[in-house]
């Protein structure tokens, strides 16, 4: 991983000095030996503190937002899996392709102190789905694992289920982490913070709301959502969130065929494309979806 | 000192539960946090933080303030009757315990918040010694002492014992209602593990976490200045985890919920992080991220110390060092600063 | 005050009378239930007004504290509980809370002293509860001098009362300056700051500013011109606020609370605090 690093550094260093980026968007050490902070590098100089290890787990890609209000390219580190988020953002023209330089670094799986992030387990591959030039490395990603809380959730009843999540989304504290990192979360003003909405609230009298947030929310990154895993890793409250959207992916894959949002900046999101092999809404009604 | 097994602790909990509800922590869908006790539950006390800081006690993080109701043009508005229910909080750790006094500064301070009072005093704080600091703990750069926690009583458990020492009137009050199931025992089983704990503290990665910078208040409008609020600040989410998980961010917020024949006044936890949090119908005060981040630590270590005679409203606890999706927390924050720069800023 | 456990509650007053001052600036009289005048205050402080469902905010009280029989609150029209508060009619009950932050100091330092009220807009409103305390105090307080603009002649607030009576009162000169020369319009046309400079009032004088916060700046500069001290000046300050006793946390800037530590301080007070506001 050291060899790695310094390759990054050298890299930046010399894109720097040809003048093609202003800004490095990567990781620095953090307090820890276990983790390391996501850091915006502004001079040549600084780019000595960077720092790339198996603690860099997230998704850099949101910060990229920020970033295009300002003058001149940022260069952003992104792992693989980071590259489905860039696209997504990119082809909901958040982020401009033309602003950023994608430095594609390898990834063997991230770890935090107790060990293989959970994101991990359901690891995408190491294909770049968008890059500028990529570091090497004989790195191998880890091997998916299915997710035993998925299996468990899919054999409930509904009654189960119910009870299931209540006791979840129970746990919520409203602190809207899970909807910041998100990069298919990227309203400039969301709905939740539009004081005229009526929905608007850090926290509501009555927790049903809390649920409906975290439902709501799943509706409405339905068919964009990379499975990235990053609303779940962010959670202060440890609610498996992934969950509620692997459960949109399923239903969407089955109804309109396998969908990967972020697979590229073109392909469009199911539920806003129309295609003549659509389902009707019979099929619809045949799920029991509408009575 | 008195003790007696630890495996009377459930016999305790139900004599104590005949004149008060107990909360204790123990884990459920997956995290801890203090819920109510009832016979034969699992308590953790293996765990340090839980996720939920006991700040939700006495300061939940929503209230119904009152209930406003109109009929026939006529507005009536009808309080919420505060609830004279007492509980005993079990478990509470030393930098939890403390975050309780700085609650008290500013909702005990005139005019004094009744919804606050109304628990606090109802509330019978036993604090539980921790025997093995982590590394995201700096309690003691605090002044806090993990190994001696307060409360009304204090509680160590060592060798399958629970020691107990009442400190207060209320613990006084807890002590009687228990008496008979505690033998008188010697102090020095507690005194080994008191020496062991601090031995413990010396070796945490942070212990030298030094505030220096922060004891000279002519210094706020240099610190406030800092170049370093920029490059500290870049990466924040702007979502309110380090505030809501801290035990002592108070900002609070007070809504509408309208429920068609009445509405409900609730008082709710609010985050300085969040952009609506200072923004006006004409304009906010503070209008980026730096500024919402300088602002929650300037407080901490600035302008709260300076109305509190130099008191933090910082306990140490760590939560934001484990919570903080971005790596930020208060103890970079103070190390970036006190060290003029030379850690968490990368500007020239 | 009626009788209540908790700070945050309000009671229920009555809108008495509805008076439009201009475009967006109505004037409302309050009063308790019982017709008595809700709370005492003093010249300067604030209430918390609120429709329930609609919103909460704070708003200076605008009439003076001399006044027994009722309060008023001028407000203007710039979001939602504003907009609601203007459809409002006479009648009509509202929740206030009350009374909030500290005052001008009129019974200590302004005592005894020649003062200059300038104000900008709405800014007259926290401020024409202190020239009625003095005109009813007279002999507390030396000369007078309110300079008042606004961006246009209808914008001006209170202007019948300014006309008939302010500028009746034994020792009061009141100056009033629109933005825009306007058909009409006799008066003087300058903005406010400028108007200030050309006034060359001596600097033996107290001074109460509140306007837009532009026109605090460039009048406070206008002032520091005229060799005004900044512990001569005195000033109200507005920001969000929920609570209004010190604790939600919104309103501090540096060690102050706005609603509690303010929303009136004097120059030099400001000077020291984080230019966040």
């Amino acid at each position: 991983m050291h060899a790695i690093e310094e390759t990054i550094k050298e890299t930046c260093k010399k894109l720097w000095n040809e003048g093609e980026i202003n800004r490095i968007l990567a990781w620095e050490k953090g307090l820890f030996d276990y983790e390391a902070a996501p850091a915006l590098f502004r001079n040549r100089e600084s780019i000595s503190r960077l720092v790339y290890n198996e603690h860099c787990g997230g998704n850099l890609s949101k910060f990229l937002i920020k970033e295009m209000g300002k003058e001149g390219k940022v260069l952003v580190l992104l792992k693989p899996c980071d590259t489905y988020g860039f696209n997504q953002l990119l082809s909901e023209k958040r982020v401009k392709r033309e602003k950023v330089y994608i430095l594609g670094v390898p990834c063997g799986g991230m770890r935090d102190e107790k060990g293989l992030l959970f994101k991990c387990q359901s690891c995408k591959g190491n294909d770049f789905k968008a890059f500028d030039q990529i570091i090497e490395s004989d790195l191998s990603v880890p091997a998916p694992v299915p997710s035993k809380e998925e299996e468990k959730l899919n054999q409930m009843t509904a009654e189960e289920r119910f009870a299931f999540w209540r006791g979840q989304l129970s746990k919520c504290i409203r602190c809207n982490a899970c909807r910041n990192i998100c990069p298919a979360c990227s309203c400039i003003k969301c709905v939740f913070d539009n004081q005229d909405s009526g929905v608007e609230a850090k926290a509501n009298s009555d927790a049903f709301e809390e649920n409906l947030f975290h439902i709501i929310r799943a509706f409405h990154v339905a068919g964009r959502c990379t499975d990235c895993g990053e609303c779940s890793r962010v959670c202060p409250q440890n609610i498996p969130l992934y969950l509620l959207n692997r459960k949109m992916i399923e239903e969407i894959n089955e109804r309109y065929g396998t969908h990967q949002a972020g697979e590229s900046p073109d392909s469009k999101s199911p539920l806003t494309d129309f295609k003549e092999s659509d389902p009707e809404i019979s099929a619809i009604y045949g799920k029991g979806g509408v009575s | 000192m008195l003790k007696m097994p630890l495996e009377r602790l459930d016999e305790l909990f139900f004599e104590l539960s005949k004149e008060h509800q107990i909360f204790a922590p123990m884990e459920k869908a997956g995290s801890v946090s203090f819920f109510p006790w009832k016979k034969g539950d699992t308590l953790c006390f293996d765990t340090l933080l839980t996720d939920r800081a006991p700040k939700s006690f006495f300061f939940p993080q929503s209230e119904t303030l009152y209930r406003a109701r109109k009929e026939e043009g006529s507005l009536s508005i009808v309080p919420e009757e505060a609830e004279e229910k007492s509980a005993v909080y079990f478990g509470v750790r030393a930098c939890d315990r403390r975050s309780f006094e700085l609650l008290d500064r500013v909702f005990l301070s005139t005019p004094c918040d009744s919804c606050y009072e109304s628990k606090r005093r109802n509330g019978y704080v036993v604090a539980l010694a921790c025997k093995n600091p982590e590394n995201t703990c700096f309690c003691q750069s605090f002044g806090i002492d993990p190994a001696w926690p307060g409360g009304d009583v204090s509680v160590w458990i060592a060798d399958g014992e629970l020691y107990w020492k009442s400190l207060t009137e209320k613990g006084d009050a807890l002590t009687e209602l228990v008496s008979e199931m505690f033998e008188e025992g010697d102090r020095k089983k507690v005194e080994e593990q008191k020496a062991e704990i601090r031995k413990k503290l010396d070796a945490l990665p942070l212990k030298d976490l030094s505030l220096e910078r922060f004891e000279h208040p002519d210094s706020s409008m240099e610190l406030f200045e800092s170049e370093q609020w920029e490059s500290l600040s870049e990466t924040c989410l702007g979502c309110g985890i380090c505030t809501f998980v801290c035990p002592t961010c108070q900002c609070y917020d007070i809504c509408d919920y309208n429920a068609g024949h009445e509405v409900r006044k609730f008082r709710c936890w609010d985050s300085c992080m969040y952009p609506g949090f200072t923004e006006m119908a004409h304009g906010n005060n503070r209008n980026n991220q730096m500024q919402r981040f300088r602002q929650r630590f300037m407080h901490k270590l600035v302008y709260f110390p300076e109305n509190n005679g130099g008191i933090y409203s910082c306990v140490g606890c760590g939560r934001c060092l484990r919570k903080c999706p971005s790596s930020l927390n208060i103890a970079r924050v103070i190390k970036a600063l006190g060290e003029n720069g030379t850690e968490g800023g990368n500007h020239e | 005050m009626s009788d209540r456990t908790n700070v945050l509650i309000p009671e229920i007053g009555m809108i008495t009378d509805v008076r439009r001052d201009t475009p967006d600036v109505k004037t409302f009289r309050v009063n308790g239930l019982e017709g008595r005048k809700p709370f005492d205050h003093m010249p300067g402080q604030c209430a918390m007004l609120s429709i329930p469902g609609v919103g909460e905010a704070m708003f200076s009280i605008t009439s003076s504290p001399t006044n027994r029989d009722y309060m008023e609150f001028s407000i203007k029209k710039c979001g939602c509980l504003t907009d609601w508060l203007h459809q409002m009619e006479k009648g009509q009950e509202i929740a206030l809370r009350g009374p909030y932050g500290n005052y001008f100091p009129v019974d200590t330092e302004l005592k005894g002293k020649n003062l200059l009220f300038i104000a900008g807009g709405i800014g007259i409103a926290p401020l024409r509860s202190v020239i009625n305390y003095v005109i009813d105090n007279r002999a507390d307080y030396g000369q007078v001098d309110i300079v008042y603009g606004a961006r246009s002649a209808e914008d001006l607030v209170d202007l019948e009362e300014m006309r008939k009576d302010w500028s009746k009162v034994q020792g009061f000169r009141v100056h009033l300056t629109i933005d825009r020369a306007e058909e009409g319009w006799e008066g003087n046309v300058a903005f406010v700051p400028d108007y200030v400079r050309e006034l060359k009032f001596s600097n033996d004088r107290t001074v109460l500013v509140c306007g837009p916060p532009v026109m605090i700046k460039y009048v406070l500069k206008a002032l520091e011109e005229m060799e005004f001290a900044s512990t001569q000046v005195y000033t109200t300050m507005e920001l969000k606020m929920k609570c209004g006793v010190g604790k939600c946390g919104r309103c501090n800037i540096g060690a102050k609370y706005v609603c509690k530590d303010g929303p009136v301080f004097r120059y030099d007070e400001l000077g020291v605090l984080p230019s966040e506001y």
